[in-house]
């Protein structure tokens, strides 16, 4: 099945180039899953008071960390499409895989935290804030390892010099992953 | 995929390929040529659609005769009636009226009428596509594994929904919910796929205001779908976790919320009525200016009043709950937005039928099939205000009334929209002609019954007979003779109107193969999808064209020919 | 209009039935009026030969009058019709008056469970009285109705009452209403809540203020333990009437 890639692909009627165009459509359909389940977190939280006294077992400190882990990956993925822009090919290369060492140590912060909790006695049916605590943030780190995988494809192509702008459709997803994470950590770590 | 660095410069030197004839496989199955993919949505839709009707025809047949033995499918026990309705309106809305009138016709017309060769991610489409027939795979096992399908109703409202202690389909539910949500993920990408497609892939000279209406109305359902489906599927994952796992977002025992189902689900349910009306909406537009020969009355007010009808959708949805202990002070605020929706798609009714004006009308079948969206849409439309007044539908609500009501929407949207649509682009599809006398027998064999299915439905709801009750012999005050005549009369209508489709199955299958040829542009429209040979070869166009002027340019003044084909320089 | 299908006795119903009236009334006419002027259009504007369509835009000032004048009219009719629905709502839903008398609505599956008060008029006192898919009422009397449900969702539906009310499980809802005659109706279940839905059926009883009193005073005299064997007798003839079903 050879695939050759249409027309329609090259145009571009609004001026911005179609990956990015579609990238967007991406984010904001993620915005409105990711908005259902935080608005529904919400909901639930203001009806239970009680829920303060379990929010205060999530580590705020790791939370903290994490925060600062992707902040920084996300700063590495805008020096890659930096050096992507001026074809630093080996530049950009070494910055993805900064950024995605970025996601493993989220993930591997993000499992210790986890496997504390479960050992605590939190899991996931201990109650519903438990219930939205693990659902959501395993949704995020989902969404993290999905990041993580598509920017390992994308490593490649930036070695050899192809489609250098998934660089900066992959930088655009990434800054959401990291922003949904600014909504969660707030919600879930700090709001006791 | 080529990315946006390789500039449209390569376009001028644009040729036709000259592949190697593609096996089978590659040119059927895994095609990534938006003709193709539409085809294949199309057919999966129609499918289904049997399935949908075949169901619709048992429990119909449970309806008027009780408990007797069904030709075709035996007894039907309470739990397989559950599980017909239930599957039945999943089936027509999800696995029909959103493939057939989004993807199919999304897929097949965008790119050709806003004249470029493809999607703008082919492969994402084929995913799509490939997606939604694991959807459809998922939904169908479920009727079939033990315990049976899921009979919760499409709403599917826990805690009957979520525990399997309540609804006594332990895999047939999960299974539901899982080809549901993959549905959903097969339109969201499909749906960005319509809407960077037309953002960016429209031919050289298409200014916003020259995009076909029906081209509009996709994408604006796209958007809707997209804006709206979110909350759902993050809903949908608590409901799974709920049903196989055991956590208690829906339940109340462990302080869950059974109630927070019912707000997603909604939020997204009143828009998605209309991310399937557009589509037909904007097939009717095509066709009614096409065959009156005349220009859509007021372009852009049809289109400012879409947008505001799917900004509107999004503040409505409570009137699906207002008996179901929400605030009541909740319901002023959802009577009034859902009643001033009325004036935005009032108002988009009336130009429809303004641009019937001064025509000069031809009454072809996929004209004929538009005239009976107007006019069967309107009923659906009026019975609305009655549901959406609050004080109302503390009656009306859950009755036989809200049912015909919704199939005087859905019916002309799903039904007569897609055969408005398919009588009318089938010569693009297939570059042959359909039979007319046949189609009319269709016409009339389908709208007759259609009305006389649902009509006697509204006197049993004004009577006070609930949806999604097997049998109303337990209830004294519905088994009356008179009340059963009723349901025996829509029973038999809609026999009747099943068996009509037949000489359309016929007509259709064999216009394929043996139609008078269509050649390129069989009704004279100006769209530019009339400008591609008919059936369009991979790759659309043999030159792709240019355009100068608006769509509906018909019956100009001082032209001699009455239409005006938008790449025409003059 | 709807009485002429089904009664009505409950204080309220008749409102209702004056809504569907007005509002078919309204709707009726544009409906007409649409229709007509559809058909019209399809008639008269038929294609002749040698006739060539006119060229309308309807983007000039007074084309559009044509849709801005009746778009002005529906905006009318719309307040209208919510002022009806918004004042019908509030006497049913919102503003309760005061109960002469307090009933408890259970929903399971599938039954319904009626709580009356018993001879005290006190909820959750000995002298309860509880049956099983038939409720007593009088006649003239302000009743308030705590819906609950114990598993899944019910809808209490008094069609006669024009009455409809879900019950949540984990809540308690608070309705009224007001029977204006004697007679036996059904009551409805109107939300899917499982195989059984379809024979969720319940009466009510409305009885002469005499009429109750002699059914209370016979209830009373049977004590509570055979009042719920005769519950449990009607649950497990319910259920067996399901699977034969």
């Amino acid at each position: 099945m050879a695939f050759t890639a249409p027309l329609a692909t090259a145009r571009s009627a609004t001026d911005i180039p179609t990956g990015r165009l579609a990238t967007w459509w991406v984010v904001v359909s993620e915005i409105v899953i990711f908005g259902g389940l935080v608005v529904c977190y919400i909901m639930f939280r203001l009806h239970h008071t009680d829920w303060a006294e379990h929010a205060s077992h999530t580590s705020t400190t790791a939370g903290a960390f994490n925060t600062f882990v992707l902040l920084t990956s996300s700063l590495f993925i805008v020096l890659a499409h930096q050096a992507a822009s001026a074809r630093d090919l080996k530049k950009a290369f070494r910055y993805i895989w900064f950024t995605i060492g970025g996601g493993c140590i989220f993930l591997v912060v993000k499992s210790i935290e986890w496997t504390n909790e479960i050992s605590h006695g939190y899991t996931l049916f201990t109650n519903n804030f438990w219930s939205f605590y693990y659902v959501t943030t395993g949704l995020h780190g989902l969404h993290v390892i999905a990041g993580m995988v598509i920017m390992a494809i994308i490593s490649i192509g930036v070695k050899k010099g192809e489609h250098l702008p998934r660089v900066e459709y992959i930088g655009i997803y990434w800054h959401f992953v990291d922003i949904v994470w600014l909504f969660l950590f707030p919600l879930f770590y700090i709001a006791k | 995929m080529t990315m946006a660095e390789s500039t449209a410069a390569t376009e001028s030197s644009h040729e036709v390929h000259h592949h190697k004839e593609p096996d089978f496989w590659s040119k059927y199955v895994f095609s990534t040529d938006h003709k193709m993919i539409g085809m294949q949505y199309m057919f999966t839709g129609i499918v289904m659609a049997l399935i949908g009707g075949y169901m619709a025809y048992v429990f119909r047949m449970q309806l008027a005769y009780p408990g007797e033995h069904v030709p075709g499918f035996g007894t039907v026990t309470p739990l397989a009636y559950n599980s017909l309705i239930t599957n039945h309106g999943a089936i027509m809305i999800f696995w029909v009226a959103m493939p057939i009138l989004i993807a199919a016709l999304g897929n097949f017309l965008i790119p050709l009428m806003i004249g470029c060769d493809d999607m703008v991610f082919p492969r994402i489409n084929r995913l799509s596509y490939q997606i939604f027939l694991i959807s459809v795979i998922v939904l169908i096992s479920s009727f079939f594994v033990p315990g049976g399908g899921f009979g919760g109703a499409w709403t599917a409202y826990p805690p009957l929904s979520a525990q399997s202690q309540y609804n006594l389909t332990p895999f047939g539910a999960p299974l539901w919910l899982l080809a549901v949500a993959l549905e959903f993920v097969a339109f969201l990408l499909g749906g960005i796929n319509f809407i960077t497609t037309t953002m960016n892939a429209r031919a050289k000279g298409m200014k916003m205001y020259d995009i076909p209406i029906m081209v509009w109305m996709i994408v604006i359902a796209s958007l809707l779908f997209m804006a709206s489906v979110g909350p759902l599927i993050a809903g949908a994952v608590m409901l799974l976790f709920d049903q196989t796992l055991g956590t208690t977002f829906y339940n109340p025992e462990n302080g869950g919320d059974p109630v927070l189902w019912q707000h997603l689900f909604w939020f997204f349910g009143h828009p998605e009525v209309y991310v399937v009306l557009l589509p037909a909406m904007g097939a009717v537009a095509e066709v009614i200016c096409v065959f009156s020969r005349k220009k859509l009355f007021a372009y852009k007010t049809i289109l400012y009043t879409t947008f505001a009808t799917g900004i509107l959708s999004f503040f409505v949805w409570a009137h699906h709950q207002f008996i179901a202990g929400i605030d009541p002070r909740m319901a002023h605020v959802f009577t009034v937005t859902t009643v001033i929706i009325s004036i935005p798609i009032a108002e988009m009714l009336f130009c429809y039928i303004a641009t019937l004006f001064g025509g000069s009308i031809e009454l072809r079948t996929p004209m004929l099939f538009a005239l009976a969206f107007l006019a069967e849409f309107l009923i659906g439309g009026v019975t609305g205000i009655y549901l959406g007044s609050s004080g109302m539908d503390i009656y009306f609500h859950d009755t036989y009334f809200v049912l015909a009501h919704f199939h005087y929407t859905f019916f002309p949207i799903a039904i007569i929209g897609f055969f408005t649509s398919i009588y009318y682009w089938f010569p693009k599809m297939f570059g042959r002609m359909m039979n007319e006398t046949w189609g009319k027998i269709h016409f009339w064999g389908t709208i007759i019954p259609f009305n006389c299915i649902f009509l006697p439905l509204f006197v049993l709801g004004m009577a006070g007979q609930h949806r999604r009750i097997y049998n109303f012999k337990n209830f004294p005050d519905l088994a009356t003779p008179d009340l059963h005549n009723l349901r025996i009369f829509a029973t038999w209508s809609a026999v009747v109107m099943l068996v009509f489709q037949i000489p359309f199955m016929i007509n259709f299958m064999v216009s394929i193969f043996r139609g008078k040829k269509a050649g390129k542009n069989p009704w004279k429209a100006n769209t530019l999808e009339w400008t591609a040979p008919s059936p369009p070869p991979h790759g659309n166009f043999k030159e792709l064209p240019v355009v100068y002027r608006p769509p509906y340019e018909y019956s100009v003044p001082g032209r001699e020919k009455d239409y005006w084909p938008q790449n025409e320089p003059n | 209009m709807i009485e002429s299908l089904l009664d009505n006795v409950s204080t309220y119903g008749g409102k209702i039935d004056n809504l569907f009236t007005l509002i078919t009334i309204i709707v009726g006419v544009w409906f007409i009026l649409a229709e007509a002027v559809l058909f019209y259009f399809i008639i008269r504007y038929r294609r002749k030969e040698g006739v060539k369509a006119q060229y309308v835009t309807g983007e000039k000032k007074k084309e559009h009058n044509w849709i801005a004048y009746p778009h002005y009219l529906i905006i009318l009719c719309d307040i209208v019709i919510i002022a009806g629905a918004v004042m019908v709502w509030y006497e049913v839903k919102q503003k309760l008056p005061p109960a002469d008398e307090i009933i408890r609505v259970t929903g399971r599956q599938w039954s319904w469970i009626f709580t009356h008060p018993g001879p005290d008029g006190v909820l959750d006192t000995a002298d309860d009285i509880e049956t099983v898919d038939k409720l007593h009422v009088k006649v003239d009397t302000n009743y308030h109705f705590q819906l609950e449900s114990k598993d899944v969702i019910h809808s209490f539906s008094v069609p006669v009452f024009r009455l409809k009310q879900d019950a949540i499980p984990g809540r308690v809802i608070t309705g009224w209403f007001n029977p204006t005659k004697t007679g036996e109706y059904d009551v409805q279940c109107a939300e899917i809540c499982g195989i059984g839905h379809g024979i969720m059926a319940a009466r009510i009883s409305i009885e002469t203020p005499e009429a109750h009193q002699a059914w209370l005073d016979e209830q009373s005299k049977m004590d509570q333990t055979q009042r719920m064997a005769m519950s449990a007798e009607n649950q497990i003839e319910n259920r067996e009437d399901n699977d034969n079903g």
